[in-house]
């Protein structure tokens, strides 16, 4: 076991991934020469060279696109999108080419391709580099969408899209790059996609969390500890296909759920989840299931603004003391 | 260096017809050096998307083909002749206008009706229908019905097989109208940059829909536009399929060797309206008409039976033949069932995940 | 300057109060000496003065909790003052069964317990608005009767079999949540009869009167008193009597205890039988007018009247109709041997579809029984006497028996219950038509 940050596992992942098999190749904006605009595939191109680390113009519907035709013809490519939000140009081709060509074609033409780079809220970065898409992608079938929040969830999970013969959107957190955690030494440890992780058992109250809300969730689990409720803290880490059992379980057992999301409410991951627990969990609901996301605004510049648009470990506190009739 | 051969003068009827001479001439001089069965092949398969685009015509009409249906009725020499001058193993990315080059591309008659028809044997199971034509054996890549959506694509295709290190070549066709979206600069540009093995076909029939080039384009000289990426480009007559095929040999033989991409410009026609929808009231029909006495079959036809390659009653048995292969297609895709409704939920993954399963 | 009210000592056996009534609703002004609520004592319900002025910032136990001597129950302070300090020391409530205005939408509990008239306004606001990332509002002291009841909260209490009508609420809105469902468990209602209180009785003499003691109304005979009341009143009751020949009855008794010495039918055991069976074949007397809604049952349910040192229970003998004389018989022993040692589980005497009070051991020939409210019929049964009857023109010596069918003219009509009855009557004196 090693402590790394999530940075530092994914540039592992992806070397491994690049080692283990040639048809593995790394595409984006900054990624060779410069080393990765947050340093995730740092080294890379030292290491493998311009033909597995490629450097492209700023033409993210142009490379989204070559990456699907990449993968149309044998290869497996992971495209990087220097954020998530300059993937909208190249929505047409995430979803008209990689998400339906199996379907089109009749189940001829599978597309193993990756999607990454970091998601949601940076620091004071405003409302064009701020967006929590992960519910956009979510939503289509023959996409699969992945939001690891810690080094051997992002390992683990960034080997397995590699490895899977699907397209895979996977959503870092800027944020959370330098966050810390152990990491198994095993050079073939992966994580399978569809698995949730229950981050802390608990009894009272069930959070499902996500990328940025989890450490926010475990925090607030605490201080709730010491105000005598009990926290279940569940990360589907897999948005798409969700694993709804493990949340389900978890609210048969607690029968209180607070969802815990940086995105909007409207139409979010959270909403979806919300909707499943409803429908599969009804009679074990002591209270409706409470969400607590990011404001319905764009993200605003001023500090103190920002702030109030992403959810706190307060929010959250308040929240599960709410749904547990606490106040 | 970027070869351009000199725009023609804009498409005036008038002056189309006068052509239709020296187009003659130019492929008669092209008709020395090829082998007569070659001839006759491209003759067939020209007729053979013409007979079968035909039908697909009545069928529709008729109500056994639903949703859009794009012919390729009077541009079947850009089809046929580029294709002649690649390999079964190098890829063809194309529009939704793609029944043609997929005959073209050696998919059967069958299976191509029978996915109009939305049946269960049609080479994307039914689950594509006119616009997404697949057939990964044969190295027919779709049937993409974003305008443009194939550009990017095909450059990716043209990228793997270089970087896998073989000499396949990738064909991507689009109409002139796609050439003002930005995923053709974004391709072109990282084509050239890189230098991948795509040839990149625009069949100008001039009209994007009901919009004509002039009312679409600021700059309508095509192939000029290749030099804003420095790439090779070439203006090919697509009424003359030799033209059309010697165009495509040049460009091929840049990318196998060199990796060099290509834009050709090929200046065609559609007989037909956009669609099967299409009112066509953006053209007249003196001007099709006169587009119709350049029509490339009757040209080839003429040069065929001029230089003694084949009788009429050659040409004719020909046309019977491939008329039965349409019924036979016809009959078939009839015959066939529908998809089982459980193919419904099937190829949405090729990795299909049951959640929550370690 | 905030101050706790505390539960007052009210007599000097009194170890803790339950809260009868609040005179005084938060927000409203109170000054030193005035009467802020009634609690129940040991002994009797007295009158708790405000010992502060100020506004009742807080109520923290509502009407029919309990709470233990100097325990927190309100917080009186100046309307603006901060009381969070104060509010943090009081225990969290103890939520019980309580009176409560009964909801015009019947709740899903399929046993019907005893419901409680409304004595005073109860808490059951309208449902929460939704919410956008704020909290849910509190409730509003209003009262739109509607009843709220978390999905976990009604299905325990529907396995419990607990009245969530007899439920005060303590989520917001009033909604009924599970940790209430928990603590009706534990806590019976207080209408079960309870464990009889060691009572001081006081003698008085006044020359010239007649001499009289007051002894506290135990629970149970102010349950019966609060109970029975409701009835007679809102149900209009009509009474049904016909007279019934025992022979074949008291017969096919002798014959069936002679089979075996554990039988020990007795008659009144052939009448639950003969009861449900007859309930089976008029499903419209299995009925209980239920606002708005009349209720149907699926089985009789009979609920046998029991004396006890106290006063009176009906232990419930479930799908009598599917039970064998055997069955019933071992079943009404058993009820009957724990209801007089008060043994009896809540969902042993709540939600019978049907009564039967047999006083016939006392020699009583005939009476008429109040109905047990919400039920739709209750049978009183008399005594069986040899008696000289007409029968085909002769005079002959019979066992008759004569029983009063009191119906809720609600859900019976005239016809329906003498049918019913007619029924009861004819299996009863051919009881053969049991095995039919």
């Amino acid at each position: 076991m090693a402590t790394i940050t999530i940075r530092e596992a994914l540039n592992q992942a992806l070397r491994e991934e690049l080692a283990r098999d040639d048809k593995v190749f790394l595409m984006g904006e900054e990624v060779a020469q410069y080393d990765g605009a947050y340093k995730v595939s740092k080294g890379l191109f030292h290491e493998f060279g311009g033909k597995r680390v490629i450097d492209t113009p700023i033409t993210e519907l142009g490379f989204a696109g070559l990456g699907v035709g990449a993968a149309m013809a044998g290869l497996r490519p992971v495209i990087e999108f220097m954020t998530f939000n300059f993937s909208i140009l190249a929505t047409d081709q995430i979803i008209n080419s990689a998400a339906k060509m199996l379907y089109m074609s009749g189940g001829q033409i599978n597309i193993p391709i990756v999607f990454r780079g970091p998601g949601g809220s940076a620091f004071q970065v405003s409302s064009q580099h701020s967006q929590a898409l992960e519910s956009w992608y979510a939503y289509f079938p023959g996409l699969k969408v992945v939001m690891p929040s810690t080094p051997a969830d992002a390992k683990g999970l960034l080997k397995s899209a590699i490895r899977d013969d699907d397209p895979v959107i996977f959503i870092e957190q800027e944020r959370m790059y330098g966050n810390k955690g152990e990491v198994p030494d095993d050079p073939d440890f992966t994580i399978p996609l569809g698995v949730a992780d229950v981050k802390r058992e608990g009894k009272d109250v069930t959070i499902v969390a996500r990328s940025l809300t989890v450490p926010l969730a475990l925090k607030a689990a605490e201080q709730l500890e010491q105000q005598g409720v009990s926290c279940e803290v569940v990360d589907p880490r897999t948005i798409r296909p969700l694993d709804i059992d493990t949340i389900i379980a978890s609210v048969k057992k607690t029968n209180r759920v607070v969802i815990a999301e940086e995105s909007h409410p409207i139409c979010g991951v959270g909403a979806e989840i919300s909707a499943q627990i409803m429908e599969r969990a009804f009679d074990y609901l002591d209270a409706p299931v409470k969400r607590v996301s990011g404001a319905d605004v764009p993200m605003p510049y001023a500090k103190n603004l920002e702030n109030l648009a992403i959810p706190d470990v307060n929010r959250i506190v308040a929240a599960v003391r709410e749904v547990a009739y606490i106040d | 260096m970027s070869k351009q051969t000199a725009a023609p003068p804009d498409v005036d009827p008038q002056l189309l017809k006068n052509e239709r001479d020296e187009a003659k001439n130019r492929q008669k001089s092209r008709l020395t050096g090829l082998d007569k069965e070659k001839l006759i092949e491209l003759y067939r398969q020209m007729l053979l998307i013409r007979r079968f685009e035909e039908k697909s015509a009545e069928v529709y009409v008729a109500g056994k083909i639903g949703g859009f249906c794009h012919l390729y009725i009077g541009q079947e020499a850009v089809g046929v002749g580029t294709i002649s001058a690649i390999r079964q193993d190098d890829y063809v990315l194309a529009s939704y206008r793609e029944h043609g080059l997929a005959l073209a591309k050696g998919m059967s008659a069958r299976s191509i009706m029978a996915e109009l028809f939305g049946k269960a044997t049609g080479c994307s199971k039914g689950k594509g229908g006119s616009m997404h034509m697949f057939d990964k054996s044969l190295g027919f890549l779709g049937g993409h019905a974003i305008v443009g959506g194939q550009i990017p694509l095909a450059t990716g295709t043209a990228f793997a097989t270089k970087y896998q290190g073989t000499d396949q070549v990738t064909l991507c066709y689009f109409g002139e109208a796609a050439v003002n979206q930005g995923a053709f600069h974004e391709s072109l540009n990282m084509a050239q940059l890189w230098k991948l093995p795509c040839i990149y076909i625009c069949e100008n029939n001039q009209y994007g829909m009901g919009t004509s080039l002039a009312r679409a384009m600021s700059l309508q000289n095509i192939a000029q536009k290749a030099c804003a990426y420095d790439l090779a480009s070439e203006f090919v007559d697509g009424m003359d399929v030799l033209a059309v095929r010697e165009a495509t040999l040049r460009a091929v033989e840049r990318a196998r060797r060199d990796y060099l991409p290509t834009l050709l410009e090929i200046r065609t026609y559609r007989f037909m309206g956009h669609s099967m929808s299409d009112p066509g009231n953006y053209r007249t029909r003196a001007e099709i008409e006169k587009y119709q006495e350049r029509d490339p079959i009757k040209l080839f036809a003429a040069s065929l039976l001029e230089e003694k390659i084949v009788e009429q009653k050659g040409l004719d048995e020909i046309d019977r033949q491939v008329r039965e292969v349409v019924e036979d297609a016809l009959r078939f895709a009839d015959e066939s069932p529908l998809p089982d409704p459980e193919e419904l939920y099937t190829d949405v993954y090729a990795n299909p995940i049951e959640p929550g399963r370690k | 300057m905030a101050t706790k009210v505390i539960m007052p000592k009210l007599s000097p056996t009194m170890e803790e109060g339950q809260i009868s009534r609040w005179l005084k609703k938060e927000g409203d002004k109170v000054s030193m000496g005035e009467p802020l609520a009634e609690i129940d004592t040991d002994k009797a319900t007295m009158e708790m003065q405000a010992l502060g002025n100020g506004v009742l910032r807080k109520i923290l136990i509502s009407e029919g909790q309990s709470a233990p001597l100097g325990q927190t129950i309100a917080v009186i302070g100046e309307p603006d003052e901060d009381i969070a300090a104060l509010l943090s020391e009081a225990p969290p409530a103890q939520p019980q069964a309580t009176e409560q205005k009964e909801p015009d939408v019947p709740p899903p509990a399929p046993a019907v317990a005893q419901p409680q008239p409304a004595s005073k306004a109860a808490a059951a606001a309208a449902g929460p608005r939704p919410v956008d990332n704020g909290r849910q509002p509190q409730a509003a002291a209003s009262d739109s009767g509607r009843m709220i009841v978390s999905p976990l909260a009604a299905r325990m209490a529907a396995e419990a079999g607990i009245d969530l009508r007899s439920l005060q609420g303590s989520g917001p809105g009033g909604r009924i949540i599970k940790r209430d469902i928990e603590a009706a468990i534990s806590q019976p209602a207080p209408a079960a009869p309870s464990y009889p209180r060691v009572v001081e009785t006081t003698r008085f003499q006044q020359a010239g009167a007649a001499g009289y003691r007051d002894e506290p109304a135990s629970q149970i005979r102010q349950t019966i008193a609060k109970r029975l009341v409701t009835s007679l009143g809102p149900v209009p009751h009509f009474f049904l009597t016909t007279d019934i020949e025992m022979d074949r009855a008291a017969e096919m008794r002798k014959g069936i205890n002679a089979l075996d010495p554990d039988l020990k039918i007795s008659i009144n055991d052939i009448i639950i039988k003969v009861t449900a069976a007859a309930l089976v074949q008029h499903p419209q007397v299995n009925a209980s007018y239920q606002e708005k809604v009349v209720r149907y049952y699926d089985q009789a349910d009979i609920g046998v009247a029991v004396a006890i040192e106290d006063g009176l229970i009906t232990p419930v003998v479930r799908a009598a109709n599917q039970k064998s004389l055997s069955q019933i018989a071992a079943e009404v022993r058993e009820l009957a041997e724990r209801a007089r040692s008060k043994r009896l589980k809540p969902e042993e005497y709540m939600g019978a579809t049907f009564s039967i009070s047999n006083l016939g051991m006392f020699g009583i020939d005939e009476f008429t029984a109040v109905i047990n409210p919400p039920e739709g019929a209750i049978l009183a049964v008399g005594a069986m006497t040899a008696k000289p009857v007409v029968r085909e023109n002769e005079i002959v010596i019979r066992q008759m028996m004569r029983v009063t069918m009191s119906c809720d003219h609600r859900v019976i009509d005239g016809a329906t219950g003498a049918k019913f009855l007619q029924t009861f009557k004819k299996i009863l004196e051919n009881p053969l038509y049991l095995v039919v």
